[in-house]
């Protein structure tokens, strides 16, 4: 098994048409993966190919989903309209809506995160790098790519890895990669400081998942939510995590890249973080070249 | 995007919570008519309009003491005034260089009210995202005009919080929570109500970041004001904001953040001398750490984005060749999907153009990562490269220190 996404899912993907989501469509078929179907409101009827692969274009969620058996979508939204495309998604009753968009209002994901409260879609990111459950082919060909990762650097295995970055969590899988070992699921949560899954969430499904032996926990300064994973790790996860924090250099008060990366409090420093994530059993990485070998130290693979 | 005391208190009138009457001047040519705009017998309140905080324990490069000028006549306010303007101030919060000072705050000054005990009855309220719950949050206390933080690690009895649900926004009752925990009654009840409902009703309409009114305080009249206010906006909602951008200062952001703005850049200048030029923000955070773990200092946070141009690695080492500290530059890419041969492409071009003389460490992975290590070798410019981070983080900070 893997969490979230399998071979076999089935993607939809909003904003197909646009240079963003068009690009990687192609690159996620490319990988193998089932994209079955496009959304862009007017352009229902239109077919998006690629290498051979004829994918429908719907005008809204439901019918993509409908039609197609479609149970994920991928959205490549621009920041003013993306809200409005998570919640079709609700709407339309999916069991995931992967939020790759930068930039959406704060505002607007405070309403949209509300609205999902009680309804069965689960949201990952916005502004995040997406899912991959990499497949068991040559360079991982045949997983589930949804979003922006690079496919190949993935390795099919046992190894969990949960993180805010895109680049941050391509390092700590390209090092597992490098070192023989694979990956069940790599999960990018987003950078945003308003997120539909949080680390912990996916911790908990990684600790309920029969394939994974091993957990990445890939963190950054700013809010709490690493804390409150760490916390429950300690309490209740059966299997062996390493953890990473990011902006152990960053000063307080200034906004690093990321929306959700701003050191407001004496607790969410990289220094707090670590401390607790230490006391917690969680085997810290140094340095971010230190991740696999992290996981490596507490975990013999 | 932050903006002004003067201008949040413009925006605070339209949205009806009071503030004490005044007026903003940019030249002593405007100080004699904008001082007869407003009552000026209860005294002037001169206030250096800068984007940072303790402005009233500032000092002037000049010498002169104090951002915020209590002043009690006309003539002492056009005295202050004079030594205020044009001049650079230096608070806790602005570092050594300080801040020039090019807008004036004229306010009546307010005749503070006090409590039974003799202390200024000042408050505090703020507005703010709850991250651990996604939801806004309001914070009130008692204990105003002094550091919020302060007062939540000594007593944090005295801060009082308030939830809002997105769905139905802040409600009547909620409002009253803080009007009775700030200990109000009768007016002054009334008063505080309507102003947390004001306030909030901004904080949502103009998609801010965080309102912090600090103090808000009663005066001797029995009037409830905001007498301070630092407001700040959510970056990715000003595109339907029109109205907010308009208050953007320029002169109070740093300039190469944002001539790297125009490029997609993220930039954030720091103290070091090694400089880095990263795609991802995480990536981007952990090279500097990583630069730090190995003895070195960063001199920045550059994420060039997920798809890296030469025209914008360019742009970026222009941006960091203009801070005279650098004396070396480590470019760590993780090329998941772009070719890394187009960067290495981009990193010579660049070199060349911009006549780089400094150490330069260059570490590549990903996609086509062999050609563009060819590249790199294969241009005749002395670039280092490095295997993985960590080799390249050492191989910089070795190279910096021999200099």
């Amino acid at each position: 098994m893997s969490i979230l996404v399998h071979e076999k899912t089935r993607v939809l993907v909003q904003g197909i048409t646009g240079d963003f989501g068009a690009r990687h469509a192609r690159l996620s078929i490319d990988y193998g993966s089932q994209i079955v179907a496009g959304v862009t409101p007017g352009k229902g009827g239109q077919v998006f190919e690629h290498n051979g692969v004829k994918v429908p274009i719907f005008n809204t969620v439901a019918d993509a989903a409908k039609q197609t058996g479609a149970t994920v979508s991928a959205i490549f939204v621009p920041p003013p309209f993306a809200a409005d495309a998570i919640l079709e998604c609700v709407d339309a009753d999916l069991d995931l809506a992967i939020a790759i968009t930068e930039g959406i209002p704060v505002r607007d994901m405070v309403r949209a995160k509300r609205a999902m409260q009680g309804r069965r879609t689960r949201l990952i990111g916005p502004n995040c790098p997406g899912v991959v459950t990499p497949g068991r082919g040559e360079k991982s060909h045949g997983g589930c790519r949804i979003g922006i990762a690079p496919g190949y650097i993935h390795k099919r295995g046992k190894v969990g890895v949960v993180s805010r970055s895109g680049t941050l969590t391509y390092e700590a899988v390209w090092q597992l990669t490098c070192k023989g070992h694979g990956q069940s699921t790599c999960v990018g949560i987003g950078g945003d400081p308003v997120n539909g899954t949080s680390h912990l969430d996916v911790i908990k499904l990684f600790n309920e998942d029969p394939e994974t032996e091993a957990i990445i926990m890939i963190g950054e300064i700013g809010g709490s939510a690493e804390v409150e994973a760490a916390r429950w790790i300690k309490a209740h996860c059966k299997k062996p995590v390493a953890g990473f924090i990011a902006g152990a250099t960053a000063p307080a008060g200034r906004r690093m890249g990321h929306a959700g990366a701003v050191i407001g409090g004496a607790e969410d420093t990289a220094a707090a973080k670590i401390k607790i994530f230490q006391e917690c059993g969680i085997s810290v990485a140094a340095t971010p070249s230190d991740m696999a070998d992290a996981l490596l130290r507490i975990w013999k693979g | 995007m932050n903006i002004h005391e003067y201008q949040a208190k413009e925006l605070f009138e339209k949205f009806g919570v009071a503030t004490p009457k005044g007026v903003a001047v940019k030249s002593p040519a405007e100080f004699a008519g904008a001082l007869g705009q407003i009552n000026t017998a209860g005294g002037i309140m001169v206030k250096s309009q800068i984007h940072a905080g303790g402005r009233g324990k500032g000092t002037f490069t000049n010498g002169f003491k104090g951002g915020v000028k209590f002043s009690p006549t006309k003539e002492k306010a056009i005295e202050n005034a004079t030594a205020m303007l044009g001049n650079t101030l230096v608070t806790a919060q602005t570092g050594p260089e300080g801040r020039k000072v090019q807008t004036l705050y004229f306010t009546e000054a307010a005749n503070l009210g006090k409590r039974p005990d003799g202390r200024d009855d000042e408050y505090y309220l703020a507005i703010l995202l709850d991250r651990a719950t996604s939801c806004p949050v309001i914070v009130a206390s008692t204990e105003g005009g002094m550091e919020i933080e302060h007062v939540a690690h000594h007593t944090p009895e005295k801060i009082f919080k308030v939830q809002v649900d997105p769905a139905v926004g802040l409600q009547s009752f909620q409002a009253r929570q803080i009007a009775f925990a700030l200990g109000f009654s009768g007016e002054l009840f009334k008063q505080c109500v309507t102003l947390v409902t004001k306030l909030y009703q901004f904080y949502w309409e103009k998609d801010c970041a965080m309102v912090e009114v600090n103090p808000l305080l009663v005066t001797q009249e029995g009037k409830l004001l905001a007498l301070d206010a630092k407001v700040s906006f959510d970056d990715n909602a000003l595109f339907r904001h029109p109205d907010i951008v308009a208050l953007r200062d320029l002169n109070e952001e740093d300039a190469k953040e944002i001539e790297a703005s125009k490029f997609g850049l993220s930039y954030i200048a720091l103290d070091g001398n090694i400089a880095c030029l990263v795609n991802g923000a995480g990536l981007a955070m952990s090279t500097m750490d990583i630069i730090q773990h190995f003895g070195g200092s960063p001199a920045n946070f550059l994420d060039v984005g997920g798809g890296a141009t030469k025209d914008q690695v360019t742009a970026a080492f222009k941006i960091i060749l203009g801070d005279p500290n650098v004396k070396g530059i480590l470019v760590n890419i993780f090329g998941g999907i772009m070719d890394c041969n187009v960067i290495a492409t981009g990193i010579v071009e660049a070199v060349k153009e911009t006549g780089l003389k400094l150490p330069l460490v260059v570490r590549l992975e990903g996609n086509n990562v062999e050609a563009g290590k060819a590249t790199l070798a294969g241009s005749g410019l002395t670039i280092v490269s490095g295997d993985t981070m960590a080799d390249a983080a050492q191989k910089i900070v070795k190279l910096v220190n021999k200099n």
